[in-house]
């Protein structure tokens, strides 16, 4: 099954790529952009999907400073279906 | 004192901490692959780029085979060393609380630090006295000292906080100017700056060795 892990930044921790990223895009002209934070996504194939919050704890995100969510396709479109704070199983 | 010095792939600093290890004792490299340390008396994990750093650093290093053996090692009162990308590696190992994260200016740095020893009580710092300056490069990207803060509080309750950057060196950002912290049982030191590269007059500074050679 294919999977998609996305990791950001943990809420509060300073982020200077997002920052980076929000100075930049008013110099191209692009106004009223904020709260840009930058992070990570992680597609894969899995036989079985239950293990991906495992992953993510252990290898995947580093739970301490980063927040992950998992995502599978549902029919033919992404839904988001799992986290730290998600119900899993 | 015989020292082991883990070299995964991606290793670079490798050499220079055996070098500094071999000049206050005896020392050699512990390959990545291999799940044996050789009977060493202390561990220094080195600086580099392990496994590339992909996905995160030190997140993959972590899993190496000689790791679970430097994590037991390490629990039972064994003496490591995490230097830069050691550290990165330690953290992610959770031998050492806290993380790091990219400097605030996302730049490479690479400049001579001052570092103040908070706590010399440690093997590692026992050459030291309280509130002494150390002269020892620093070099990284990646090297934002983070805890959440009531770690932090636990920490310098705790006497963990073992080295700091002096005001004004703190030039990655670093949480509380926190340049090294210490296992609760002080067997295990993390820094970001460099001992190793600061053993010989000819670099500028010997304060490197006080740390390395502080175990033997």
């Amino acid at each position: 099954m294919r999977a998609r892990v996305l990791i950001r930044p943990k809420e509060g921790i300073l982020d200077p790529q997002g920052q980076a990223v929000e100075r930049a895009l008013p110099a191209l002209g692009f106004e009223g952009v904020s709260h840009v934070h930058v992070g990570r996504l992680v597609e894969l194939d899995v036989d079985d999907p239950a293990l991906l919050p495992e992953m993510c704890e252990r290898l995947l995100a580093n739970p301490l400073i980063e927040d992950y969510s998992i995502e599978r396709p549902d029919a033919d479109r992404w839904t988001q279906d799992a986290g730290p704070d998600a119900p899993r199983g | 004192m015989r020292f082991g010095v883990v070299r995964f792939p991606g290793t670079c600093d490798d050499v220079d901490a055996l070098l500094a290890a071999r000049r206050v004792g005896e020392a050699e490299i512990l390959w990545h692959a291999d799940a044996d340390l050789k009977g060493v008396d202390a561990v220094i994990v080195p600086g580099g780029f392990s496994y590339g750093d992909y996905l995160r650093v030190g997140a993959i290093a972590r899993f190496a085979p000689v790791m679970g053996e430097v994590e037991r090692f390490a629990r039972s009162g064994g003496l490591v060393l995490g230097i830069c990308n050691g550290f990165q590696v330690l953290c992610e190992a959770g031998l050492l609380p806290g993380a790091l994260l990219p400097n605030t200016s996302l730049r490479f740095v690479c400049r001579q630090v001052e570092l103040e020893v908070v706590n010399a009580g440690i093997p590692w710092t026992r050459a030291c006295e309280p509130g002494e300056r150390l002269s020892i490069p620093a070099k990284h990207t990646t090297g934002r000292y983070w805890a959440p803060d009531d770690v932090l509080d636990a920490l310098e309750s705790g006497d963990q906080v073992v080295l700091r950057y002096a005001p004004g060196h703190n030039f990655n950002g670093s949480a509380r100017d926190i340049a090294g912290v210490c296992s609760p049982e002080g067997n295990v030191m993390g820094l970001m700056p460099h001992p190793e590269h600061a053993v010989d007059v000819l670099t500028g500074s010997v304060d490197g060795l006080k740390l390395i050679g502080a175990t033997g």
